[in-house]
């Protein structure tokens, strides 16, 4: 097990900043009034049989306000960099030119979007008789776009949010699934704690509107089909609808961020990954179980806010694991803005860090009484990532004293 | 008894294990000594046909057999090669049982042309869609290429193979990311998290995609006769780098751990640093100040000055670009020096190993270390007048070395460098 977990004499490090550029909306109001709705926005006809959480459309212009750095992007860019970018915002470090040039960044990100016209044009041409040995180079010299490359690596997300707002620190992209997102947090919380970096941007992008990836998940039969159901009620119908969705994190030393006089949405105390062999029943659930154990204990009101995908064994498992904790509530994200893969732990952590600051969690929307409500506010938010395959990821956040 | 922490005050990180496979070779003491007699693993591809390519050359691991075939594949076993070889050397832990976290640089994953291909013959028809291709990849026929394809599935299938601890973190900082998986394990090392960190890099992403996608940005070398010839690191004709395949793996202990445990000390990792520039997608920026300040952060990581480091292993891509920049950046930090410290480039025998270099590079750096010899930088027939490096030309040069800074610069403003020395005295 990795963990890390602020320790007595150490760092303590605070949520400063949040950005959200989701199905549901941009920013924390328009986030927060949809949760306090219940309002899902998925799209059952556009892909169908498959089902997404779409972008709810914004002008990336606020953020990016360079058409040329736009088009040198893809959808999951521009939707991450904008999302970097309400975070920076939030922070009140926008252009702060002294704190973005040491500023350090740790992205969870997978890879780009595939141009499908050229993917489908090679595969047709060759179902119709194209065979000559240098058809596929030929084709793809003349019909890919020389910048498509940038758009689709994996570290360009970084790159492109150091271009378009000026982050000059450091530059670590973590690949991974869903627990990239864990590790991400993972790592530039210890940073912080230690005192090797005083602050950090941290958090992911998904564009879940690609049916490049629909392919990819549909070999492992993990798309969720023809109607919608909240996570807790796909057991005999199960996966994951994917969620465009981009959650950036500022995370800072309690320090440096009373200095220049930021308020903290919460604290990030701890958060811990594991990688379960899932070979055999029980043993995801026994790696959540040992991670909850890593988690300090508090007097106080708890919640837990989970990315649970929809998909089996694994969403099972979690449910068997959820269920031994009976006294937090749980809140499924998965429910309401489709499964966004890397994005969806720093998703879950900006939803805890949004709670505590607003003195309440959002209320359930569930058919299956996993989720309850809950009366309060919280003052400790358990998020739990566990992966529709692999990796198991857990943090606790919790409302500064 | 020699000081156990650095000047910082944090535990000094040492090297006790080492695996390394290139396009010369796998394992140390075939690298190496091709490396010092100026062989090079740059060949014509015949993996896959290259009609209609300007680049027809590569540093291709052909070696190592995977089947089925796929970038991926390849890169997974090279890396479980590479691990094997550092492991048995370090002699840490038991077989399947590594006591410490793993960083494993890899190449982005996505589905490969012979799988799409194979789905696009399933759809059964001649003319089709994407969405055919969609609806018909479900009901469990392709079940492992999901598997094969996730991006954490090679660090998982080392996790499982090598008995890591945690969660693997698999990452990608494009050219620099060998470094980068050095650094992070350098740091849960120096934070106390862990007394061992298993660096793994790997790459065998040399397939037709690949190839057109470096080309269409212009940085590919397309002098393709003779290919041994194509890399031209610090040459007036260099005219790009050279597709390369290989895998690193680095044992990295504190230094406490390791002697308390016998272990033999194969270097230390005295300092990295790393630095973004946010100047543009895939070039510099002009002035050069985020790999100047990447190189000054990497010094005082190490507590060291620039008369301290006696020899480069550039990142000397062979880019008209990279290597005029590498030139003026060092002579910005070294000032005279810079024409003094003796300067090579590995990837001119072994082209440029993209997510691997930087610990592929590493490695060799800690051979030199060893051997008190610099390998070659080949080709180098036609000096660049305006690139003022002591260039180790064409033939291994035996020099006293004491410290060596090996660097990664990589696309998306990624910069990353390392310091390397002999044991402690």
């Amino acid at each position: 097990m990795t963990e890390t977990t602020s320790k007595p004499g150490q760092t303590e490090v605070w949520i400063t900043g949040i950005g959200l550029a989701t199905s549901l909306g941009e920013g924390l109001d328009a986030n927060w009034a949809a949760l306090q709705e219940k309002r899902i926005n998925v799209d059952e006809k556009g892909f169908a049989p498959f089902l997404v959480h779409p972008l709810l459309p914004v002008s990336f212009d606020s953020q990016i306000p360079k058409k040329g750095d736009q088009r040198q992007m893809e959808a999951w860019q521009r939707i991450g960099v904008y999302a970097a970018g309400l975070a920076l915002d939030s922070a009140g470090i926008k252009g702060n030119k002294d704190i973005l040039s040491k500023i350090d960044m740790v992205v969870a990100a997978g890879g780009g979007e595939r141009d499908l016209n050229v993917d489908t044009g090679v595969l047709v041409a060759e179902a119709k008789g194209a065979n000559a040995p240098g058809f596929l180079n030929e084709r793809l010299m003349s019909d890919l776009r020389p910048t498509l490359f940038l758009a689709q690596l994996s570290n360009l997300l970084a790159g492109n949010i150091a271009i378009v707002h000026g982050l000059g620190g450091t530059s670590r992209t973590f690949m991974g699934e869903e627990v990239a997102g864990a590790d991400a947090a993972r790592i530039a919380l210890a940073r912080i704690a230690s005192g090797e970096s005083d602050i950090a941007l941290v958090g992911g992008s998904h564009n879940g509107e690609r049916k490049d990836l629909m392919v990819l998940y549909e070999f492992g039969d993990y798309n969720l089909k023809n109607s919608f159901a909240p996570v807790w009620a796909r057991k005999d119908h199960p996966g994951f609808a994917l969620g465009s969705a981009g959650a950036f994190l500022v995370l800072e030393s309690r320090a440096h961020a009373e200095a220049r006089g930021a308020k903290p949405y919460a604290r990030l105390t701890t958060v811990v990954a594991d990688l379960a062999r899932r070979k055999q029943g029980g043993e995801m659930a026994a790696t959540l179980e040992k991670l909850w154990d890593k988690l300090p204990r508090r007097a106080g009101k708890g919640a837990i806010i989970t990315g649970a995908t929809g998909a089996e064994p694994a969403t099972s498992e979690e449910r068997g694991f959820l269920g031994k904790h009976a006294d937090f509530p749980v809140r499924s994200t998965g429910t309401m803005f489709g499964h966004a893969m890397e994005t969806q732990f720093p998703l879950g952590l900006a939803l805890a860090a949004l709670a505590i600051s607003r003195g309440a969690l959002f209320p359930p929307n569930d058919t299956t009484g996993t989720e309850i409500e809950m009366q309060g506010a919280p003052t400790q938010i358990v998020v739990v990532g566990a992966g529709h395959w692999r990796g198991e990821g857990m943090a606790l956040v919790e409302a500064v004293s | 008894m020699t000081a156990q922490r650095d000047k910082l005050g944090r535990p000094v990180v040492v090297v006790t294990g080492m695996g390394i496979m290139t396009s010369l070779g796998a394992g140390k003491t075939d690298n190496w000594a091709k490396l010092v007699a100026g062989e090079s693993g740059i060949r014509t591809i015949t993996r896959f046909p290259v009609d209609g390519l300007k680049t027809t050359m590569a540093g291709t691991v052909d070696f190592v057999s995977v089947d089925p075939f796929s970038s991926t594949g390849l890169s997974e076993r090279m890396a479980e090669l590479v691990t094997q070889e550092a492991l048995e050397q370090a002699g840490i832990g038991a077989r399947g049982d590594f006591p410490g976290p793993l960083f494993l640089a890899v190449a982005p994953v996505e589905v490969e042309w012979p799988q799409r291909r194979e789905l696009g013959r399933a759809v059964g028809r001649t003319d089709f869609t994407y969405d055919d291709l969609l609806n018909i990849s479900g009901g469990g026929k392709f079940t492992h290429w999901h598997h094969r394809f996730m991006f954490a599935s090679v660090a998982d299938h080392l996790a499982d193979t090598f008995g890591t601890k945690g969660s693997p973190i698999s990452l990608s900082t494009a050219c620099a990311s060998g470094a980068t998986s050095i650094q992070l394990g350098v740091e849960a090392i120096r934070r106390g998290e862990t007394d061992a960190a298993l660096c793994v890099a790997t790459d065998g992403s040399v397939n037709p995609e690949a190839l057109v996608r470096f080309s269409l940005l212009s940085a590919l070398s397309t002098q393709n006769d003779p290919p041994q010839a194509a890399s031209r690191p610090f040459s007036k004709n260099r005219d790009g780098f050279v597709m390369a395949e290989g895998a690193g793996a680095l044992v990295l202990e504190s230094y406490e751990a390791a002697t308390a445990r016998g272990a033999k000390i194969l270097g230390v990792v005295a300092g990295c640093g790393e630095l973004t520039d946010s100047f543009h997608r895939t070039r510099s920026s002009p002035d050069g100040k985020p790999i100047i300040g990447c190189m000054k952060k990497t010094l005082a990581d190490a507590g060291m000055e620039p008369d301290q480091i006696d020899h480069i292993n550039a990142h000397g891509t062979a880019t008209p670009e990279n290597d005029k920049m590498e030139y003026n950046t060092t002579s910005a930090v070294f000032g005279d020096l810079a024409q003094k410290i003796p300067v090579t480039s590995n990837k001119s025998m072994v082209g440029h190993t993209i997510s691997a270099a930087g610990a592929v590079e590493a490695i060799f750096s800690l051979l030199t270390l060893e051997h008190q010899r610099i390998p070659p930088t080949i080709n180098y027939d036609t000096p660049d007048p305006t690139i003022l490096f002591d260039v180790v030309g064409n033939k291994a040069r035996d020099a006293r070395v004491t410290a060596v800074m090996s660097n990664s610069f990589g696309f998306g403003g990624q910069n990353a460098s390392l310091i390397l020395t002999r044991e402690p005295a």
